[in-house]
């Protein structure tokens, strides 16, 4: 580099040189962090299908003996885990239809309709986002005891239909669309609530899927909750679930390993099949908040 | 025009009723009933009696809140610059043309997804002292690993590299989604002007990066000092207390001890940090704004 760099072309080629060095440098950079994203999960999928004699050896062998698939039948037999998969099913595709519900009906009060203080309210909406659920814990928790829900899987759906976030989203996505179209359909004689069904609906439906995603993955790997409104076994949902079983067969990593395995499954398909919606969502989260 | 409005009026209170109802029942009712119970010595089962603002002024006495509260501080401290520093990095490595792009924007992603408490059973097998991967690999470096979670030092050490493991690929995500909002004219100038490398990076890609830097920041503190799922799956806190945050205090104390008047004060006092960082974001955009 240091060489006198008199002829014409040199600075040419060193520009090359040094793009192609950054990106040389750009990609082992990127390779060395996936490999620490990925041994993780890799370890976990090696644990599952691992012997017990095989799981506590040193030094570690990505591979046991044997291959082992037993983890994976023992799994039901000792978590119930078909019972707290369909609970958390359950649980998460309620509340994703309630948010979905409540969110563009609002998000379509939000943007379409005029009416007085309707940034004030918004703004109220605002404000609620910033509440961290942790101050609500003991209230929330006398009030669904008082309504007799607790322990019941309507204590996971019930608070969590209503999402300020999910309205702010919804308005945010229904402010792009153009007022003629509503303005049109009231001309013909569409109510706004046939302008809500027939137009914004149809045309929100990627923030749709967004909110939906989003909603899913907050939903399925809920702890917090779950942990304080749940007592009971026949209720519990997948987190929880692990998390007891943590307590019960601390020694028998292959079979947690199955279990917690499993119960990624769910999430890992649906981000993998709408891989660019998620990554879309979560930019435009970061750009309007 | 009154008539189109009363009917405006009754089309908002049909669509916002869901929602408002929701948000009345389980966000303002438990919001005014908490700063209430916070106010008093309730124990969940007993009488409810008025004790001022003693709850909050204990809390600020009170040696286990104070061990938690500097627990999360210094969780925060160490785990926000890192998840600045490289996932600006791995999203400036990111934003070019070359080949496994969707693979590793897909792997980064994968632990943000994966609920926690998968993740920390994974991690807590991966720390076991003799088995674990972790010490093993560090013995490849000639390193004796410690044992991670049963040491007062290293228990924490081991929630904060879960946390930044979790978390790197979401705050790369948004670093991304800053850089590819940069016009490219910007770079085109400064290479005509021989700008290059480290300069570049300085003074043009960061300060226009700043409102994003600015999001990521404040969102990486907020869930800094909410942080509970991992230490209650790895540590349970432990070993005595080198590893309990606050919202894991909180938990206990409503949960466990039943003081629900001095959890409810310890949520508050979140709370109020939470709202503090929150609007000083929005101030410091809007100045941002302002000068642009």
């Amino acid at each position: 580099m240091t060489v006198n760099s008199n002829t014409l072309h040199r600075p040419f080629n060193k520009r090359r040189l040094k793009k192609n060095l950054g990106l040389t440098v750009s990609f082992i950079i990127l390779v060395i962090g996936a490999i620490a994203m990925l041994i993780p999960f890799l370890w976990m999928l090696s644990t599952s299908l691992k012997d017990l004699s095989d799981t506590f050896v040193y030094p570690p062998k990505f591979f046991g003996k044997t291959i082992v698939w037993e983890n994976y039948a023992n799994v039901n037999e000792r978590l119930n885990f078909l019972g707290m998969f369909g609970n958390t099913v359950f649980v998460t595709v309620m509340v994703l239809v309630g948010q979905i519900i409540t969110s563009t009906m609002a998000g379509f009060a939000f943007s379409y309709l005029n009416f007085r203080g309707r940034e004030h309210i918004f703004r109220l909406y605002l404000l609620a986002i910033m509440i961290p659920f942790h101050v609500l814990l003991v209230p929330t928790f006398v009030l669904l005891r008082d309504m007799r829900m607790l322990n019941s899987l309507w204590a996971l759906i019930l608070p969590c239909v209503v999402s300020p976030f999910g309205a702010f989203l919804m308005r945010q996505a229904y402010m792009s669309i153009p007022r003629a179209l509503g303005e049109a359909a009231k001309i013909d004689g569409c109510s706004p609530w046939k302008i809500y069904t027939a137009i914004f609906l149809p045309l929100s439906v990627p923030t749709m899927t967004t909110l939906a995603i989003f909603t899913f993955v907050a939903t399925w790997n809920d702890f917090l909750r779950p942990l304080i409104f749940l007592s009971s076994n026949k209720q519990m949902t997948l987190t929880l679930g692990i998390y007891a079983m943590q307590g019960n067969y601390s020694t028998d990593w292959g079979v947690l390993m199955a279990t917690v395995t499993l119960s990624l499954l769910p999430v890992v398909i649906v981000f993998l099949s709408v891989q660019d919606l998620f990554v879309e969502g979560v930019a435009i989260s970061g750009m309007k908040s | 025009m009154t008539n189109i409005r009363n009917k405006d009026w009754f089309w908002a209170v049909l669509f916002l009723l869901p929602s408002i109802v929701g948000l009345a029942v389980f966000t303002l009712y438990p919001l005014i009933s908490s700063a209430y119970i916070s106010l008093t010595d309730w124990g969940l089962l007993g009488d409810m009696n008025f004790v001022g603002f003693d709850n909050y002024i204990h809390a600020f006495k009170d040696a286990t809140a104070l061990t938690v509260f500097s627990n999360t501080i210094l969780f925060t401290v160490v785990t926000v610059p890192v998840l600045l520093a490289l996932p600006l990095l791995l999203a400036m490595a990111l934003n070019r043309k070359m080949p496994m792009t969707r693979f590793f924007r897909a792997t980064y992603f994968l632990p943000t997804i994966s609920s926690m408490v998968a993740m920390s059973l994974i991690w807590q097998w991966m720390y076991n002292r003799d088995f674990g991967l972790v010490n093993y690999i560090l013995s490849f470096a000639g390193i004796q690993g410690p044992n991670w979670l049963t040491s007062p030092f290293y228990a924490l050490v081991a929630i904060m590299i879960v946390s930044v493991w979790k978390s790197l690929g979401y705050n790369m995500m948004l670093f991304l989604a800053g850089l590819q909002a940069i016009p490219r004219v910007y770079y085109e100038a400064a290479d005509l002007d021989g700008c290059t490398g480290l300069r570049r990076l300085f003074r043009i890609t960061l300060p226009l990066l700043r409102p994003t830097t600015l999001f990521i920041t404040v969102m990486s503190i907020i869930n800094s000092l909410q942080v509970f799922d991992q230490v209650m799956v790895i540590t349970g806190g432990g070993p005595s207390r080198s590893s309990s945050v606050l919202v894991h205090y909180i938990y206990q104390c409503a949960f466990q001890y039943y003081e629900m008047g001095y959890g409810c004060a310890l949520g508050w006092v979140l709370a109020i940090f939470i709202f503090l960082l929150t609007m000083t974001q929005f101030a410091l955009n809007k100045e941002e704004y302002s000068i642009e």
